[in-house]
């Protein structure tokens, strides 16, 4: 369990990033920070890893105040899964997932073994291996992120943004592709992106941030959809043309699910 | 070409003499240059003042910085050290810009990500950003690699035998293809060395080979493992 008590961050240029955040991101679930560019959900995520130390407040995992970790070998217990995947380009597909393990003192022997078996688990040809990051399409570069983040079998799972940059039919497949990893491995994911429908798609936990660093509303889907905190809440859901207000309509003896603007949205199931 | 047969072992001697000056010369100033260059990038403060004081080295005339050095070497006028930390002041001007520049040329998204998965101080200088700004690095070695040999001609002038004794001597005895000889074996050497640093960087950077023509898609996947 993750646990944010009252953390604020000003940067020492005087924005104020993040402010008086409290919020619990439970267990072997995926928590999901939705909010526009400057709404702080990133730097709230690399508190996590003490990528970025809070001014104010404490991060606690599992009871514990990360303030009190030794932050690289913190983050080397964590995985971290980035937008344009972060791979290191001068390292074969095979060393960049088997990077951490052999960085905490694991043999290359073995750390490659299990690499391998990694890229199995994220869905990629083992005859990658020997590949170079920029040898690969986005897609692939991106799952071997998730390899890399997964490698020391971390309890957490930071992704800061991973499929911002790729296709929307990869994109996609990759969100298809996290669900079923999590539900194999049930880790604890901290997610960010901006976009809504990721978040709702992915989320148990939904957390909306606005400017300035604030939560606006921290909850499942379903409750953020039914229930929004504020006026904020309902426009950022349903932002995208007001989509999410859908009707019935019969066309030609078959009800019809259409959008605010009158686009089909879906067939309603008899 | 007569003057170059019947003068080969002298030339031969000559180029190997040149040699021992101007590789020394060249991995010092190298070797010195990088953290000089890592610094400068990573303490912003130290920027302007580290790479206009090693700018500045080059504007020293290079024969008053060879009567001078001397004085603080303890060495002899005609002792080949001198020149070989003359060369090395001069190749640290050339070089420590670009040194600079390299490290400041990485991509921030890779830095960033090889901190948020446990890389620190040391270890992710030589794992990550020694690497990656190696082939900026080598387009400043190469650089410093034809200046360098060009260079270590003026010991000739002040009595320090390289391929440069083959203009003075020419010049005292009138002789035009000892002259020539000189001109066109420092050409060779330094192309020579030139092409042993870009066959190095191939060996040791090799994933700066991939051309985009061999991403995987556009070329037969998962054909051999």
């Amino acid at each position: 369990m993750i646990e944010f008590r009252g953390v604020s961050k000003r940067f020492p240029d005087g924005t104020l990033a993040v402010s008086g955040v409290d919020i619990v991101i439970p267990p072997r679930k995926t928590t999901v920070l939705v909010g526009s560019s400057g709404s702080g959900k990133t730097t709230l995520l690399r508190m996590i890893n003490r990528m970025v130390d809070a001014t104010d407040g404490q991060v606690l995992i599992d009871g514990t105040d990360v303030s009190t970790l030794e932050p690289v070998a913190l983050r080397r217990s964590i995985g971290y899964v980035m937008q344009n995947s972060g791979l290191l380009p001068h390292r074969k597909v095979i060393d960049n997932v088997a990077t951490v393990p052999m960085l905490r003192g694991v043999r290359k022997r073995e750390a490659h073994a299990a690499a391998l078996e990694l890229l199995d688990t994220v869905g990629l040809d083992r005859s990658l291996a020997g590949k170079y990051p920029s040898q690969l399409s986005g897609g692939q570069q991106q799952r071997v992120g998730v390899a890399r983040g997964l490698a020391v079998d971390p309890n957490i799972l930071l992704m800061d943004e991973p499929f911002g940059a790729v296709d929307p039919i990869v994109r996609s497949e990759l969100q298809q592709e996290l669900l079923r990893l999590q539900g194999e491995l049930g880790k604890t994911v901290v997610f960010v992106t901006h976009d809504i429908d990721e978040a709702f798609l992915l989320g148990d936990q939904v957390v909306i941030m606005q400017q300035g660093g604030r939560i606006s509303q921290a909850a499942s889907p379903a409750e953020i959809l039914a229930n929004p905190a504020d006026d904020f809440v309902a426009d950022f859901v349903g932002a995208d043309r007001g989509k999410r207000l859908l009707h019935l309509r019969e066309v030609d003896g078959r009800q019809l699910v259409v959008d605010d603007d009158g686009r089909a949205a879906g067939v309603l199931a008899s | 070409m007569t003057w170059l047969w019947s003068n080969l072992d002298l030339v031969g001697e000559l180029s190997l003499v040149h040699l021992a000056l101007s590789v020394p010369a060249i991995i010092l100033s190298f070797v010195v240059s990088v953290p000089i260059g890592w610094l400068a990038h990573r303490y912003r403060w130290s920027r302007g003042v580290l790479l206009t004081l090693c700018g500045l080295l080059y504007a020293i005339p290079s024969l008053a910085l060879l009567i001078a050095l001397p004085v603080f070497t303890g060495l002899g006028v005609r002792s080949p050290v001198n020149l070989v930390v003359a060369l090395t002041l001069y190749g640290i001007a050339v070089i420590v810009r670009t040194a600079a520049d390299a490290f400041d040329a990485i991509d921030r998204d890779v830095r960033q990500s090889a901190t948020a998965v446990g890389y620190s101080g040391f270890g992710r200088f030589r794992a990550v950003e020694l690497p990656l700004a190696g082939p900026v690095l080598l387009s400043g070695l190469r650089v410093v690699i034809v200046s360098t040999v060009s260079l270590a001609t003026i010991g000739a002038v002040i009595g320090v035998p390289s391929l440069g004794s083959l203009f003075t001597d020419g010049f005292q005895r009138g002789i035009q293809a000892e002259i020539a000889t000189g001109i066109v074996a420092t050409i060779v050497l330094a192309l020579l060395l030139d092409q042993l640093a870009v066959l190095a960087g191939r060996l040791l950077m090799p994933w700066t080979r991939l051309g985009p023509g061999r991403r995987a898609g556009s070329a037969v996947e998962g054909a051999r493992p």
